[in-house]
This record gives C-alpha cells, structure tokens and sequence, in this order.
C-alpha cells in the first residue's frame, strides 16, 4: 500500500488498483510467451568444461600414466572415497596397482583435483551417471583410467620432478641444472 | 416403502455421481493447476506423464497411495490421523446442498438436481466450512511440531476472521432472495445474476473465499518460505493427499458457491445445467489460479487489517445500502 500522507484516500486506492492491474496484466501475458525451460532429456545444455562431474584418471602425453599414487587427492577428500594402493615401476616412477573411487559417496567438490601434483586426476563434466545399484557406483582404475590428457595436455609430471625414470635422466629435466660435482667446486 | 427404497437407491446414485465428479475433478484442477500456474511464470508445467502430463494425477495419486504413511512420535496420534479426514469431508460435504440443476423427469419421478435441498442450506455450509478449521489447527496442533502449530494457528485465525466478512457478505444475497436455500437463492436470479446488483458483496465474498481456501495471496497457514508446510508439514502419504484433496474440493466448493450466489447458479443459455455450473466453477478455479500466479503473500498485520478493518465494515455498509433499497 502507498504511504505518502499528502495524497488524498481516493488518489490511493487508485494507485493501488492501477498497480494490481498491471501485475494482473503481465502475468496474463506471460500465459502467450513462449516458455524459457531447457527441456533436459531432449536438450542438452553444452556444460562449460570445467563443470565437475565424473572423475577421470589422465595419462601424459607419451601414453604413461599420470598418477604417482601420492595419496594427497585421497587425503584431501572430505568424504574419504578415494583409496588406493602404491607401488614403484621398475624405472622408479611410482604408480597405483589399483585406485578405487566411490561415486556413491563422491560430493563433486573437486578439491581432488585442486590437490593433485600431477593433473592425473580430474573432474569432467559428465554427470549423467546415475545406477539402480549403488555398488554399481564404486569406480575401479579401468573405469577411471582415460587415454589422453584431460584439460591439461602437454603436462608431464616426469619432466619436472628431478626423479631418475625412463623420462629423464639427472640434469635433463625442464628447469633443472646439470648436476654439480660438489669436489670440484671446492676452494 | 418402494417409494422409500426408490428414492433411496437415487440419492445413493446422485451421491455416487457427485462424489466421483468432484475427486476428479480435483485431481484435474491440481493439473490445470500446475500447468496455468507454470505457464503464468514462462514454465512448461508438467509435460512427461502423458501428453501434456494428463496423466500426472494419476501417477500422483498412486504415489500418494504407495507411500509410508509416518506419524511423528512425538503426535498426538488420535487427533494426528483424524484431522485430515476433517478438512476433505467436511468440504466434499458442503457440496450437498449445491443445486447443479431443477429437476430432471425420469420414468414419471421427478428428481431434484441437488442432493438436498435444505432450507438452511446457506448456514449449512458455513458451519460446516467452520468445522473445517478444526481439521487445520488441530492437524497442525497434533503434530506437535512448532512450525505446523504456528501454522495451525495461523489458520485458525485467519479462517475465522474472515468467515465473517464471507457470511456477512452474503446477507444482501438473503435479503434479494428471502431464502436461506440454495435452490431458492437461484431460481432468484432467473432474471438476472446477482453479480449485477451486488458487485461490492461479490468482491468481499470472493476475496474471504480466496482467504478460506488458504490460498496465496491469504496462504499464511502453509507459507512455505517461513513455515516450511505449515499445519501439514509433518504429514505424508495419502494423509497428505487428504489435506490435497480438502484444498481443492475446497476451491470448487467455493466456485459452486460463487457461482449460485452470484453468477446464476446453474442457469445458461443452451448448455445443460450441470455443464453451466462446471464451467463456472472452473472459471472461479482459473481465477484463483491467477491470482496465485499474480500477487504475493500478506504480511500477517495486513491479512487481518484487511479482514477487520476493510472486509467487515463495507460488508456491514453494504448490507444497510441494501436494506435501503429493499425499503424503498
Ligand atoms: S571431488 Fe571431492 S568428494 Fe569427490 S573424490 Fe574428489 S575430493 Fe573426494
Ligand atoms: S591422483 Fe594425483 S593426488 Fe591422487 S594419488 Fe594420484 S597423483 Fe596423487
């Protein structure tokens, strides 16, 4: 209701009935507008790609598996869903035997990813991935293991870390100096 | 006797029909509902279960039906179950006294359209839209919830409030009429509806019906953003279909209402009676509909200024410029 004390009872009530006809008037329009709704099944809305839905498992570059099975994305997890094991290849780079995540636990929070030194694991946004079985739910590596490099395609943790594996020897690592003989270097 | 038993199994028959009518109606009336109301807002409404989600009421009942009832444990159990059943019986009551035609001649027996014609059918109806309330503050009271008390008591309020503007709005109706009956009240109006020469008791008259029904902009009972459901949150099931159906009996209770107060009852050119007095109580239906799409919901200050302050005192002045005429 209108509050100026100047106006007189009657000016007011008109100005009251005016402005119940126009929100009268709008909403009948609306009735002949053509509605906003996606549709979903039918329309699929493209997803920005950094939505966080499924988790992936990426590989380098060269095809090797990113994953150094540091346990920090499992640390980090709010929800505790990720497990796995560790192990070390033969050439020293470490790796998860098996790595397990349980989509029915799984709040898409992404804090995995934000965690992860390697960019191995990452949200994608495919979320259309409900099961009738909740145990259908509990994703395995193979599920979980992809063949390409996900949002970032170029990195490998390997050529930065300054471990000896197939990757790179000493010294040859991006941004990493020769290695130095400490004896010759001496006064 | 075979006049008894006849007249009987008739009045079993019209109950039968009406009740029938009237359920699916509400089931409908909760789709036209959604669909007017989604498409009020620039939504599609219900569209997956048949086409144009005809067959939603039917997949909502059966939800409703499927689903476990639960009782709180700390209800009041007696009251908890039964106050449902009082807010849908009483309004599918109240319908017993609408006349949704004269009378129709069948094999030499003539049949009342009405299945009573009371001669205090109006003071039917609002004592028993008055018993209704008690299905609201006690649903809300039993369940022994804070939000569901306040809303049961809201609704208490409210209802009673405005129960007299919605009574003393149809005094001026009585005096044209000089009936208390239904049928009375419209064969009155064979010449013109009373809409015509009672417009100010039509708008007090529909608007204490909005605020009856408890719908928005009078829905202060459930108010959803405060109360959460109101007087029904903790119900679920068919116990909550109860509430459901009471709401929308309620409104085409009302509609019938407006409709044989003021609109003519079942009187209309061409069309049958019965399908005069469907259209009218759609139409109020629709109206309600928009409303609810419209406006947003009174503060409680100005739901009962409105009531006490506005409804009742032009009611009050319209019944002694009525008066007036009468005399002259
Ligand atoms: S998205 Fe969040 S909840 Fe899901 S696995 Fe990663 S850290 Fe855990
Ligand atoms: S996915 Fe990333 S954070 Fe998780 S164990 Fe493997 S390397 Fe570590």
């Amino acid at each position: 209701m209108n509050t100026d004390k100047n106006e007189s009872p009657m000016t007011q009530i008109l100005a009251d009935l005016k402005a119940l006809a126009i929100g009268f008037a709008t909403t009948f329009k609306h009735l002949f507008q053509k509605p906003f709704t996606e549709e979903y099944p039918e329309y699929k809305r493209p997803l920005p790609a950094r939505s966080r839905a499924r988790i992936i498992l990426t590989r380098d570059p060269d095809g090797g598996e990113r994953c150094v099975a540091c346990y920090l994305c499992s640390a980090v997890c709010p929800v505790s869903c990720i497990s796995m094991q560790s192990a070390e290849q033969a050439d020293g780079r470490r790796y998860a035997p098996w790595f397990r995540i349980n989509f029915g636990r799984c709040i898409y929070c992404g804090l995995c990813e934000e965690a992860c030194p390697t960019a191995a694991i990452q949200l994608t946004p495919d979320f259309e991935m409900c099961k009738q079985d909740i145990l259908a739910l509990v994703y395995e590596k193979e599920d979980l293991l992809v063949d390409h490099g996900g949002k970032d395609k170029q990195y490998n943790f390997y050529q930065y870390a300054g471990v000896v594996t197939d990757v790179g020897e000493k010294g040859t690592h991006i941004k990493e100096e020769k290695p130095v003989n400490i004896r010759s270097n001496l006064p | 006797m075979l006049t008894w038993i006849a007249g009987f199994i008739l009045l079993i028959v019209k109950l039968g029909i009406v009740l029938g009518c009237m359920l699916f109606l509400a089931a409908y009336l909760v789709w036209a509902e959604r669909k007017l109301l989604a498409r009020l807002q620039v939504r599609y409404g219900p569209n997956r279960a048949g086409k144009f989600g005809l067959l939603q009421p039917i997949a909502d009942s059966i939800k409703m039906i499927t689903k476990e009832d639960i009782v709180p444990e700390a209800a009041d159990r007696i009251i908890f179950l039964v106050a449902p059943a009082v807010v849908a019986t009483t309004a599918l009551l109240m319908f017993a006294v609408v006349p949704f035609g004269s009378s129709l001649k069948i094999w030499g027996r003539e049949i009342p359209l009405v299945i009573s014609d009371l001669n205090v059918g109006l003071l039917y109806v609002f004592a028993l839209s008055s018993l209704g309330v008690y299905g609201v503050a006690l649903g809300g009271w039993a369940s022994n919830s804070k939000f569901a008390l306040l809303g049961g008591i809201r609704g208490a309020a409210q209802m009673i409030s405005y129960e007299l503007s919605l009574g003393l709005s149809l005094i001026p109706i009585v005096m044209l009429a000089q009936s208390f009956s239904l049928v009375d009240i419209v064969q009155a109006q064979a010449n013109y509806p009373f809409i015509f020469v009672q417009p100010i008791s039509f708008a007090i008259f529909f608007i204490s019906a909005v605020a009856e029904s408890k719908r928005i902009p009078f829905d202060l009972p459930e108010a959803e953003n405060e109360l959460g459901a109101g007087f029904h949150m903790e119900y679920s099931g068919m116990r909550f279909g109860l509430f459901f159906i009471g709401e929308y009996v309620h409104i085409q209770v009302l509609g019938a209402l407006a409709a044989v107060f003021f609109l003519g009852g079942w009187r209309g050119p061409w069309l049958p009676p019965p399908v005069w007095l469907l259209l009218k109580i759609i139409l109020v239906a629709l109206v309600m509909i928009w409303i609810r799409g419209t406006l947003p919901r009174l503060r409680y200050d100005q739901l009962m200024e409105l009531g006490w302050k506005v409804l009742v005192p032009a009611a009050l002045i319209n019944i002694v410029i009525t008066g007036a005429f009468i005399l002259i």
